[in-house]
């Protein structure tokens, strides 16, 4: 069951197309990845599924209701520019926020004591925004993200800002409210940094979905049954079961590039080398989300 | 609804609990006092005895001139040098030389001193020769003072309005004074608070927690909510001036004794010293035309009881509310259009230029004829009526006018909240564009 379906939404500026016919789904209580270089139309995307704006054609559904304003309490979105009110304090900055969602005071309240209890940061509470760090900032802003517990949560290339220890705080949070059964989509340039997380990803460039789908099953699409091996000896003749496509020795270290071919199994070549060479790596080389992007954009650029 | 109260709130909570706010408050109605109680105390301290020595070589003063009760003057004789000499060595004011003259050539007569003269003092001897050579030319030509004073007249006009209700005194001062300072008020309270409508708007985009507020909110609900609260500050600043000004001037005038006078009556004394009583030395015609000026005051507070105040107080709070979201709506586009205060200038001007205008149209063409084309179509236009319609309406104004006038401000402002809403929705989310007039009028038709 999808919880968000994108159904050919167009949205074009004064002078540039933002977004070109999308359209894909977002299954229910995944992490979804919202891939594509700058400037591709994921934010303009965004801003159609949080209602500040309008797609000029297309529609969205939400739940398998057409987006309306009510489902603005059940969506969190965490913007690329962060920002809060400067001048006010951390607590009520963040009781305000709650109760524009929606929420009741009494449940802001006692919501927003749990969460600066875990994430320690109850002595905040009475501080202007403009006393914390950058870090501290980021921190109130992911809760208040999250405050009213939406089933969607959208964050805006999430982990810019953060220093590695709470970005890795984040990281566990998210994986967490993915438990709890939240939907949690992340837009984001560097691909690499969300691939380890995400289990389905749209990938955009200049306005138009490239590739969508699980992760899993993109890459297998994408695999070319190529494996790395490292190990001690040498080898000089291949069957035709296999093809190298390149390898140098190195102080008596073998680097090499195999690819199966002629429907030969991962095992086969793994027997195969175990005659000839000490093996001490045999690894898959996957594709990077990040190398299939760059595969896709270049094809349809030459198609 | 719930939300829109919301952001009313804490656009409100969050600037009258600000210290700038709780300052301006309370040393507002702190400044009023020392204005009040300074120049009194500045008088009392100046008003002591002054003495000048007079050298009359032409003889035509001695013995004629009075001491004044705070000016004392002393003839002495001998040469120039020598009253010199004399006069370094005292601590009197000042040397006044009259060297041999005649009464119809009185020139050359010179004020020595170790310090500037003031020129109160200095005056005040031109004043007290100037009678002495007119007594001596009338005698010469055979008038005397007295028959002069005996033919001179005083006539002061009482005006009344007739009316259906009946005759009242009326009397313009205090007509256009309760006019102009209505006036006033709503000028200064639109441009002071505007202007924070337009920095909050920038404060939100600078911040950037604007993308975030309009993922729960609509902008049209920021944006009226915030020029609401703001409306509140003012309204709530404006109370507790009146409130705690009127403790403190009481206070004052309890604790200096000062005749307790009405804010009516005290705009009445001001507006008499503008209108400017001619500065005579003539301390006898002074004090005549003292008395004759507080026969006035009673008659002015009298005027001033007569003006209809529930309907002065009600335009004044319409056209004070109509004006400022008249306004308001338009520095909210204009701060949402901007990346920081200094780009605001170019927009500023076409929205500074009618309150200026209407504010200088009120005083110079809408006071001398209230009733005028000029005062009329200015309050018929709304974005000049909030200011011209307050100055007419002390005056009496048809009730079709006033109507028509409100109707049309109402209509004004709901026609600029939906332009500066229009420009509002497109401007909070552009950031690092200069934006231009033809680029602003573009945003009212964009698709958002």
């Amino acid at each position: 069951m999808s919880i968000l379906k994108i159904d050919g939404v167009s949205k074009s500026y004064a002078n540039h197309t933002a977004l070109d016919h999308v359209s894909f789904d977002i299954p229910a209580g995944c992490i979804f990845g919202l891939l594509g270089p700058n400037g591709a139309g994921k934010t303009s995307l965004i801003r159609i599924i949080t209602q500040i704006t309008g797609a000029d054609s297309g529609e969205i559904y939400f739940k398998g209701e057409r987006l309306r304003p009510s489902h603005i309490k059940d969506i969190g979105y965490l913007p690329e520019e962060r920002g809060l009110y400067k001048k006010m304090k951390v607590g009520e900055q963040l009781l305000y926020l709650a109760q524009l969602k929606g929420l009741s005071k009494a449940d802001a309240t006692s919501r927003i004591k749990a969460w600066v209890d875990r994430f320690e940061i109850r002595e905040w509470l009475g501080k202007n925004i403009e006393d914390l760090s950058k870090g501290m900032q980021q921190k109130v802003q992911f809760i208040a993200t999250v405050l009213h517990e939406p089933s969607l949560i959208i964050l805006d290339e999430p982990f810019s800002g953060f220093d590695p220890i709470n970005a890795n705080l984040i990281k566990d949070e998210i994986l967490q409210l993915r438990e709890r059964g939240a939907t949690i989509i992340f837009s984001t340039h560097r691909m690499e940094s969300v691939e380890e997380l995400c289990d389905n990803i749209a990938l955009i460039n200049q306005a138009k979905k490239v590739l969508d789908g699980p992760v899993k099953e993109i890459k297998d699409t994408y695999k070319t049954d190529t494996f790395q091996v490292i190990g001690n000896g040498s080898l000089m003749v291949l069957s035709p079961d296999f093809e190298v496509l390149e390898q140098h020795e190195n102080h008596g270290v073998l680097r090499a590039s195999i690819r199966l071919t002629n429907g030969s199994t991962p095992n086969d070549l793994l027997r195969y080398l175990i005659d000839r060479i000490e093996v001490h790596s045999f690894v898959e080389l996957v594709p990077s989300i990040n190398d299939i992007f760059i595969r896709k954009v270049t094809e349809t650029h030459h198609a | 609804m719930h939300k829109i109260w919301l952001i009313i709130q804490r656009e409100y909570l969050t600037r009258v609990r600000k210290k700038s706010f709780l300052i301006m408050t309370f040393l507002t109605p702190l400044l009023l006092a020392a204005f009040m109680i300074i120049p009194g105390l500045l008088i009392s301290m100046s008003d002591e005895n002054e003495t000048v020595m007079v050298l009359d070589e032409s003889g035509l003063f001695q013995g004629k001139l009075e001491n004044k009760k705070d000016l004392t003057l002393v003839f002495v004789s001998g040469t120039l040098e020598q009253a010199k000499e004399i006069y370094k060595a005292t601590d009197n004011t000042a040397l006044l030389y009259i060297p041999k003259l005649t009464i119809d050539n009185p020139a050359g007569i010179k004020i020595f001193s170790k310090k500037n003269t003031s020129l109160q003092t200095k005056i005040r001897l031109e004043n007290m020769l100037e009678k002495e050579v007119e007594n001596q030319r009338l005698v010469a030509s055979g008038i005397d003072r007295e028959m002069l004073k005996g033919m001179k007249a005083d006539i002061s006009v009482a005006s009344i309005s007739l009316s259906d209700e009946g005759e009242k005194d009326n009397d313009a001062i205090v007509t256009s004074g309760a006019g102009l300072a209505g006036a006033f008020i709503i000028y200064f309270f639109i441009f002071l608070y505007g202007v924070q409508i337009m920095r909050g708007v920038i404060e939100e985009k600078t911040s950037r927690i604007v993308e975030v507020m309009i993922s729960s909110v609509k902008p049209f609900q920021l944006m009226m909510g915030k020029i609401i609260g703001i409306a509140g500050v003012g309204l709530t600043q404006f109370l507790l001036w009146v409130i705690l000004s009127s403790v403190v001037v009481t206070g004052v005038q309890a604790a200096f004794g000062v005749q307790a006078t009405s804010p009516a009556q005290q705009m009445a004394q001001g507006q008499i010293a503008a209108t400017g009583e001619e500065v005579n030395g003539e301390e006898t015609e002074e004090e005549a035309s003292k008395a004759n000026s507080s026969d006035e005051i009673a008659s002015l507070i009298n005027a001033a009881g007569n003006l209809n105040f529930p309907l002065i107080i009600g335009c004044f709070l319409f056209y004070f509310l109509g004006g400022y979201l008249l306004y308001g709506s338009l520095f909210g586009a204009i701060g949402s259009a901007v990346d920081n205060e200094t780009d605001t200038q170019q927009f500023m001007f076409p929205i500074t230029i009618p309150l200026v205008i209407s504010f200088i149209m009120s005083y110079s063409m809408v006071l001398k004829n209230p009733d005028g084309p000029v005062a009329f179509w200015m309050s018929m236009i709304p974005l000049t009526s909030p200011i011209v319609m307050m100055v007419r309406v002390p005056f009496g104004v048809p009730a079709w006018e006033l109507l028509l006038s409100m109707a049309l401000l109402v209509l004004g402002f709901i026609f600029t909240t939906w332009i500066a809403a229009r420009i509002y929705r497109v401007g909070i989310l552009m950031y690092g564009k200069k934006v231009n007039y033809k680029e602003l009028s573009k945003w009212l038709f964009y698709r958002v």
